[in-house]
């Protein structure tokens, strides 16, 4: 019997509505613990695929409203017995219901133990299973898309082509080592260095794709700076386009966890410290230049805010000189107002990427938006024509088949056998069949027979 | 009308290169053991090419002889040319090759299995395998005797309902005219063992007064090359030459008049030859645009004049072999004494095997060699060897010898076509081995000599010269890692004048002979403590401080494996219950029953996607338990 399992599915932040999962044989029993519905009846009365109303309570205290979705085995996402409770959103209640369920027999599911169990439990095979975790992260559209391509099969394809270029170079080596009596041109090294840069090349794109496969998928992490009252607070709603506070605060949440997430041009910024922001604690003064500099350093992208009606400052200077220009967008805020810094001010003059914005009029934003897609050349990470890589195992695979290239090549410098060099040829192969699924040794084998004439 | 005939404990059936290893083996473990031939004419005949070794198949040979087999030994004993192939290629590929006498490699093999103590040798057609209660019983000849025996090694090489093809002439029969073994496919049969037909064919044999040898080109053999056995001798003696010629295009147009007359084109010959030796007329037709083909000529022994004619094996009629045969150069006036033939045979299916060699359903019932659906005289010889160790183990009550892929050729053979079966005649190849730098042909004694004394077949005295050998070379590899030489004017200029960088600071000289412009023998000038080591040992040496970097890294990658094989299934796993596994996988682990997730990631049809849910299977399973 499978233990029962609970977690908080909605991605972590605000939202309308918040769903906890749970699955497991024993699933209804945990639910009927913590959940009174408005029109009582016995579980085994209530049909899979019902809704029912009614609140989470922890023994007499009401917890919220919700409705519960009923899942009963095998017609469920994970083939056991499952429940959705649909509360309303914000960390805190969530939390809270997360905790009564813990409580009452449930265990907190690991990371990807629902798509997991579904494949245990026969539902989907693995690399269904691989791809739907991408698209259940998925943050966007966009990202969905690219996790639905995966399941088609694009990187196999691509793959497969590279392997081919491979096995070229490969069943060429061999067949000389295994039949060195026969007449098969001997493998020049002019020519087998050619080829093998061609492979490498091929790798290296892929290997590249991932870094835009991550944008797609983990978002660009983005800090936003500045002192106070410059408009951090006011830019952010302007981003978010909304105007009402969004973050509950409740007990144990530290700051820095907070992550918020918006789309721009379908793909997503992770806002860092964002709880900082509204609670105006992350203001250069109050944490001072070390710290500003610190989450300037982890964020790939920093939108920098100065109040264009006032002069730098002192701590502006510091900043300024040691944040790295390339990531950095210099949004000069208030410009409804009189201003005093020019896009041209000499301590901003050698940053590339300056806006003028209103965050208060909601000016300007549209023009932060573009710098942020040129930055990142969002424009160009284009799904329809390219493959591109967003499963970190994937990745891994790549880069060791591009490392064992490289020995390869390193063995050739060193003026090593042609042996030694199919070894690492032949890791090449297998670091790449083990994304694709096929083993090395069998397809240089069948190359041999295909492309060479040997025998008796 | 039959009568009993005595109690033994092992009986091999076939007495061809698997059969001869599989009873030596057996006898030499002190079981009483019995071999049976149809014709004692054919012990250890090589009814194809006429040679032992070659790429891979010398590296076999090497582990056989580690073991305390028989093969190297009766090749380096009656050899007539030795070669060492791939010597430019690196040392993992270096492959030992040798023209035999034919007849003296029979004569002498035979002679050795008659001296043989426990070993008794008999010319008989075995008719039945005789089965209780699951377990091997006794067996019965053509003639009605009956053996009452505990363990049954098949080695029928091409024996099995064997039938031969010559263009629209066929008949029944075992290779080289000798009768085939058509009752005991009936037997096995019975016995419920599927059997699968496969083919494989010879080229004709040539009386060499007929050939004209100015007009090929000539290959010798070379000196100076360690025999096979790391028991024998090295011996310079004058070596027989083999010769070149190649087909042209008036072969080519011939094989493509005359197809119609083949029996593989006419469809008469059911069963799947290799794609490794294909006959002539295979690759005309595959390989329609390469102009010509290879064809070497190879002597046969000392005692005869009949030439080899490799690369013209063909299933077609003798009067278009003669044609097309005599348009190679050289070959205008060849006078044929045999002629080319295409063979029938049954084999078993090898994935109803154990890894020990044993079939899964009947206890003490071996199979070995070509049966096994294997081709070559090494490929079956080492199977011989591990089906003898393993049912005399077993009689002792012992568990199996299982070599794994990591420590020889022999493991990835016996791993590779047990785990994934065979749909055609296995050969083997480097390629197929993932660790072929550490499983290269000199450290085969390294890999395999301490399991051999373990099991019996290595004696005392030669296993302490292996430690003494082993010794030595520990000893040598760490004191040159620790012999550090000064930027002298001496090292400087022996540097220079090999064209390498001098040195600024010391270094040791292991890090010296890293360098692919020195050699172990380049730096004796500046080695004044260097021990007196044979050329083995030396040789040893070289290649382990030469390619430590990359043995090392084999090394890791061999660690990675063993984690996967010792990730063990349970045996009574009923693979259909698992549910994430797709359909083909279900089935392909049900039928194998893999010992481990390593060997069930080999099963063809089973996807690392299935390995990942039976690895969560493990897990959970585990888990369950606690």
């Amino acid at each position: 019997m499978n233990s029962t399992i609970a977690s908080i599915s909605t991605a972590p932040g605000i939202g309308g509505i918040g769903i906890i999962r749970l699955s497991g044989d024993n699933c209804f029993n945990v639910l009927e613990k913590i959940f009174k519905a408005k029109t009582p009846k016995k579980i085994e009365e209530i049909p899979g695929y019902t809704i029912k109303y009614g609140h989470i309570v922890e023994g007499d205290n009401v917890i919220d409203e919700v409705l519960v979705s009923y899942f009963k085995a095998p017609k469920s996402y994970t083939a056991e017995n499952m429940c959705e409770i649909n509360s309303h959103g914000g960390n805190v209640v969530m939390r809270k219901i997360m905790d009564l369920c813990l409580r009452n027999g449930a265990e907190m599911a690991e990371p990807g133990e629902f798509t997991k169990r579904a494949f245990l439990n026969g539902r989907i095979d693995l690399s269904q299973a691989e791809a739907v975790i991408d698209i259940i992260n998925a943050k966007t559209e966009r990202e969905a898309t690219e996790g639905t391509k995966q399941l088609e099969g694009w990187l196999a394809i691509e793959i497969r082509k590279i392997k081919k270029d491979l096995l070229e170079i490969l069943s060429n080596i061999e067949v000389s080592i295994d039949y060195p009596e026969y007449d098969v041109p001997e493998v020049q090294e002019d020519d087998l260095r050619k080829k093998m840069d061609k492979v490498l090349g091929k790798l290296l794109e892929l290997a590249k794709s991932f870094d835009n496969g991550k944008i797609i998928k983990e978002g660009i992490k983005t800090a936003i700076i500045g002192r106070p009252n410059v408009g951090k607070s006011s830019l952010l709603n302007a981003i978010l386009k909304e105007d009402r506070a969004i973050v509950t605060e409740y007990e144990g949440t530290t700051r820095d966890t907070i992550e918020e997430f918006v789309n721009i041009n379908g793909i997503s910024l992770k806002l860092i410290d964002t709880a900082g922001i509204r609670e105006t604690s992350n203001e250069i003064e109050k944490m001072g230049i070390e710290k500003s500099r610190k989450i300037a350093k982890e964020a790939e992208l920093i939108i920098f805010i100065l109040d264009a009606s006032k002069d730098f400052s002192d701590e502006d200077r510091e900043i300024l000189e040691k944040i790295d220009k390339n990531k950095t967008i210099i949004v000069l805020n208030k410009i409804d107002l009189k201003t005093k810094i020019s896009k041209n001010a000499k301590e901003i003059k050698d940053f590339k990427n300056i806006v003028e914005i209103s965050a208060l009029k909601k000016e300007g934003i549209n023009e932060l938006y573009n710098k942020i897609t040129n930055l990142f050349n969002l424009n160009e990470i284009n799904l329809d024509n390219e493959v591109i890589i967003t499963n970190e195992r994937h990745k891994n695979q790549i880069q060791k088949a591009i490392n064992s290239l490289n020995e390869a090549k390193n063995s050739m410098d060193q003026n090593m056998p042609i042996d030694i060099i199919s070894i690492s040829l032949k890791n090449v192969l297998t670091n790449l069949g083990e994304i694709t699924g096929e083993e090395a040794s069998e397809e240089i084998i069948n190359e041999i027979f295909s492309r060479f004439c040997l025998g008796k | 009308m039959s009568y009993y005939a005595g109690e033994y404990d092992v009986a091999v059936i076939g007495a061809g290169h698997a059969g001869c290893e599989a009873a030596l083996a057996a006898a030499r473990m002190g079981m009483k053991t019995l071999i049976f031939s149809i014709s004692l004419e054919a012990v250890a005949n090589m009814p194809c090419n006429p040679h032992i070794g070659g790429s891979s198949k010398g590296h076999l040979v090497r582990e056989i002889d580690a073991l305390g087999g028989e093969m190297g030994k009766n090749i380096d004993k009656t050899m007539i040319q030795i070669k060492m192939l791939n010597t430019s290629k690196g040392p993992a590929v270096h492959s030992l090759r040798a023209q035999a006498d034919r007849k003296r490699y029979q004569m002498e093999m035979k002679h050795t299995l008659e001296r043989q103590q426990n070993l008794e040798i008999k010319q008989a057609e075995i008719v039945d395998i005789k089965v209780k209660e699951g377990k091997i019983d006794s067996i019965e000849t053509a003639v009605g005797a009956i053996y009452k025996v505990k363990s049954v090694i098949v080695s029928t090489g091409t024996y099995l309902r064997g039938k031969i093809f010559i263009g629209e002439y066929s008949k029944e029969s075992g290779p080289d005219g000798v009768f085939p073994a058509n009752k005991l496919s009936e037997c096995l049969q019975r016995l419920g063992i599927e059997l699968i037909r496969l083919k494989t064919g010879t080229p004709a044999r040539i009386n060499k007064k007929s050939i004209d040898f100015s007009k090929m080109e000539v290959q010798e053999g070379e000196n100076d090359i360690c025999p096979f056995s790391f028991t024998s001798e090295q011996k310079n003696f004058e070596q027989e030459k083999c010769y070149l010629t190649y087909t042209n295009e008036k072969t080519h147009e011939i094989i493509r008049a005359n197809l119609h007359r083949s029996p593989l084109y006419a469809g008469m010959i059911e069963g799947i030859g290799p794609r490794y030796c294909p006959s002539i007329e295979d690759k005309v037709v595959r390989f329609s645009d390469k102009p010509r083909h290879q064809i070497f000529v190879e002597p046969i022994g000392l005692d005869t004049d009949e030439m080899y004619i490799q690369g013209m094996s063909s299933s077609l009629p003798e009067d278009v072999q003669i044609a097309m045969y005599r348009t190679l150069p050289g070959l205008e006036h060849c006078e044929f004494t045999r002629p080319a033939y295409a063979i029938e045979y049954d084999s078993i299916d090898p994935s109803k095997l154990k890894l020990s060699l044993e079939y899964k359903d009947i206890d003490g019932l071996f199979f070995a060699g070509q049966t096994n659906g294997t081709s070559g005289y090494e490929e079956a010889a080492c199977q011989g060897l591990i089906a003898g160790i393993n049912s005399s183990l077993k009689i002792k009550g012992k568990d199996p010898i299982i070599l794994d892929r990591t420590q020889g050729y022999i493991g990835v053979l016996i791993d590779d076509i047990v785990t994934k079966g065979t749909n055609e005649p296995y050969r083997m190849m480097t390629s197929r081995a993932e660790y072929r730098l550490l499983l290269r042909q000199d450290n085969a004694d390294l890999r395999l000599t301490e399991i051999g004394h373990k099991v019996g077949l290595i004696s005392d005295e030669r296993y302490q010269k292996f430690l003494n050998k082993k010794e030595n070379i520990e000893k040598e590899v760490k004191r040159l890692k620790e012999t550090i030489v000064k930027p002298s004017e001496k090292v400087n200029s022996l540097l220079e004048e090999k064209g390498t960088a001098k040195l600024q600071t010391g270094s040791t000289l292991s890090d010296l002979l890293k360098r692919t412009e020195i050699t172990y023998k380049d730096l004796e000038i500046i080695d004044e403590k260097r021990p007196d080591l044979s050329k083995q040992e030396t040789e040893e040496v070289e290649i382990q401080i030469k390619y430590e970097g990359y043995i090392k890294i084999e090394e890791e990658q061999v660690a990675k494996f063993k984690k996967m094989e010792s990730k063990l299934l349970p045996q009574d796993i009923d693979y259909t219950e698992i549910k994430g596994l797709r359909l083909e996988a279900r089935q392909k682990l049900n039928k194998i029953k893999p010992l481990s997730i390593g060997q069930a990631s080999r099963i063809s049809g089973v996807s690392p996607a299935d390995i990942n849910v039976l690895l969560i299977y493990l897990q959970l399973q585990k888990k369950n338990k606690k």
